[in-house]
């Protein structure tokens, strides 16, 4: 019974977490991109704009939840929780601390793939449900990309996962003593970023968005909470990400045993990771779709392979 | 594609994204408005105004130039003949109604380079907004430069 509301205190705990740093990434981006275009972005609600999310919840929670005539009522009702569900559950395995994680589950990594595929789901039900040619383009488009980039993703994973010997998302952050992966496998890491910016739908792979050509892509339709709900999985996507990255190729808490430094860390990991990801959007522009294709099938996977099959010679070998 | 042009991307990718990098240490161009005020140019074309001489009459002799050199037909001017025993301005005649549609204005500035006597100018003032359209119609009075300090004494007091 303990471990029940232990565990459903913690969730709860994390859920607000997660929450707080989206809508504070969400911020941070406009900021650090006005910056990036030498403006100055939303600097009145609060000191340094620091309520302007605030601002947004509200305001977009009172604004009117428009459902389209032709829209199949209750996938396009339904989809925005099942876009949010998908990427909340991937931090449940994700190892903060030595001991601070919600669950420690040994097929880590592949709860973190099999879970966030469902997420595409959401993006194409979306796309579809709306009964508007740019969500459903839009919704195309992303299940295309999405599913390419996966394998690359899983691939570089790979490597990882064959170096640490284990799923397990805390057996693979120890494994990086001393010496994190993103030193010994740089290609797998290159490839798992490269791959993660193009899975969360971010500037220079934010085709399923393109707003010239789409719309808003696959949400065009949702306003008002649902619409949040959309953007927040989306900030959502780039933190787990960036969670991910800082766990499987910086070694989480490395270079220390864990407790608060350990906590600190992880933390200055994933925040100069969510930096780059803004980073990178005030600067790409968007790729163009066919190399979008090109760049996954021809150039991540094979460089993916390339990683895994040195990683397999090194284990087979030592 | 040469074995090294993938290395020339990323290069180029770098280098795209120390450009942002830069910027990001440039103090922001945008001015905090309306907390802080814009630096007009000295000539620059805001609200018309219709100045006086140093006497208080009026510049304006109702000639009508501005109103046919406006290219957005925003000024409207009545002339009328000027009344000798109290006289409004210098010349024969006086506008007796002088109306400039802030709304339908260019801010070209053509109705002040037509004016013979210098009567019209374009001040700094830029902020004309308004509830409703009526109100930034302006009649002769809102345009009117106010009259000169009078000092007891000036010879010209009425």
């Amino acid at each position: 019974m303990t471990d029940v509301i232990y565990a459903a205190a913690g969730s709860v705990a994390l859920i607000f977490l997660v929450f707080t740093v989206a809508a504070y990434a969400i911020l941070a981006e406009r900021r650090v991109i006005a910056r990036m275009q030498v403006r100055l972005g939303p600097d009145r609600v609060g000191p340094f704009g620091m309520f302007q999310p605030l601002a947004d919840v509200v305001k977009l929670l009172t604004k009117e939840d428009i459902r389209p005539a032709g829209a199949d009522k209750w996938i396009y009702l339904v989809t925005p929780v099942v876009t949010l569900v998908p990427v909340m559950l991937v931090f449940a395995v994700i190892p903060l601390g030595p001991t601070l994680r919600l669950a420690d589950l040994n097929i880590g990594y592949l709860w973190v793939a099999a879970i966030s595929s469902i997420s595409v789901y959401g993006v194409v039900l979306g796309g579809w449900s709306s009964n508007s040619k740019y969500s459903l383009l839009g919704g195309l488009r992303s299940s295309a990309q999405l599913i390419s980039y996966e394998l690359a993703q899983g691939l570089a994973a790979l490597g990882v996962i064959a170096a640490a010997g284990s799923l397990s998302l805390g057996r693979i952050a120890e494994a990086q003593f001393p010496l994190p992966f993103v030193i010994v496998q740089p290609i797998g890491f290159v490839v798992y970023f490269i791959a993660s910016v193009a899975e969360s739908s971010r500037a220079p792979f934010d085709l399923p968005e393109a707003e010239q050509e789409l719309g808003a892509g696959y949400h065009t339709e949702y306003s008002g909470f649902r619409f949040a709900l959309f953007m927040l999985s989306e900030y959502v996507h780039v933190i787990a990400a960036s969670s991910l990255m800082a766990v499987l190729f910086f070694g989480g808490w490395w270079p220390f045993d864990g407790g608060p430094l350990g906590l600190a860390a992880f933390a200055v990991k994933v925040v100069a990771a969510i930096f780059v990801f803004i980073w990178l959007r005030a600067t790409l522009p968007r790729v163009r779709y066919d190399r979008l294709m090109a760049i996954g099938w021809k150039v991540l996977i094979p460089a993916a392979l390339i990683n895994l099959a040195i990683v397999a010679a090194w284990v087979a070998l030592t | 594609m040469s074995v090294l042009s993938p290395l020339r991307d990323a290069l180029a990718l770098a280098r795209g994204l120390g450009v942002t990098a830069r910027h990001l240490f440039r103090p922001p161009v945008t001015l905090r408005y309306p907390e802080e005020r814009p630096v007009l140019p000295e000539r620059h074309r805001g609200r018309h105004e219709l100045e006086r001489h140093e006497n208080g009459l009026e510049k304006c002799v109702g000639c009508e130039l501005c109103a046919l050199v406006c290219p957005a037909d925003a000024i409207y001017v009545e002339g009328a003949e000027n009344p000798k025993d109290h006289p409004i301005s210098i010349g024969e005649r006086y506008a007796k109604t002088y109306v400039v549609n802030l709304l339908r204005c260019i801010y070209c500035g053509y109705c002040v380079e037509a004016c013979p006597t210098e009567a019209l100018q374009m001040k700094a003032e830029f902020e004309l907004s308004a509830t409703d359209r009526a109100s930034l119609v302006f009649t002769k009075d809102q345009l009117m430069a106010p009259l000169p300090k009078r000092e007891p004494g000036d010879s010209w007091m009425p």
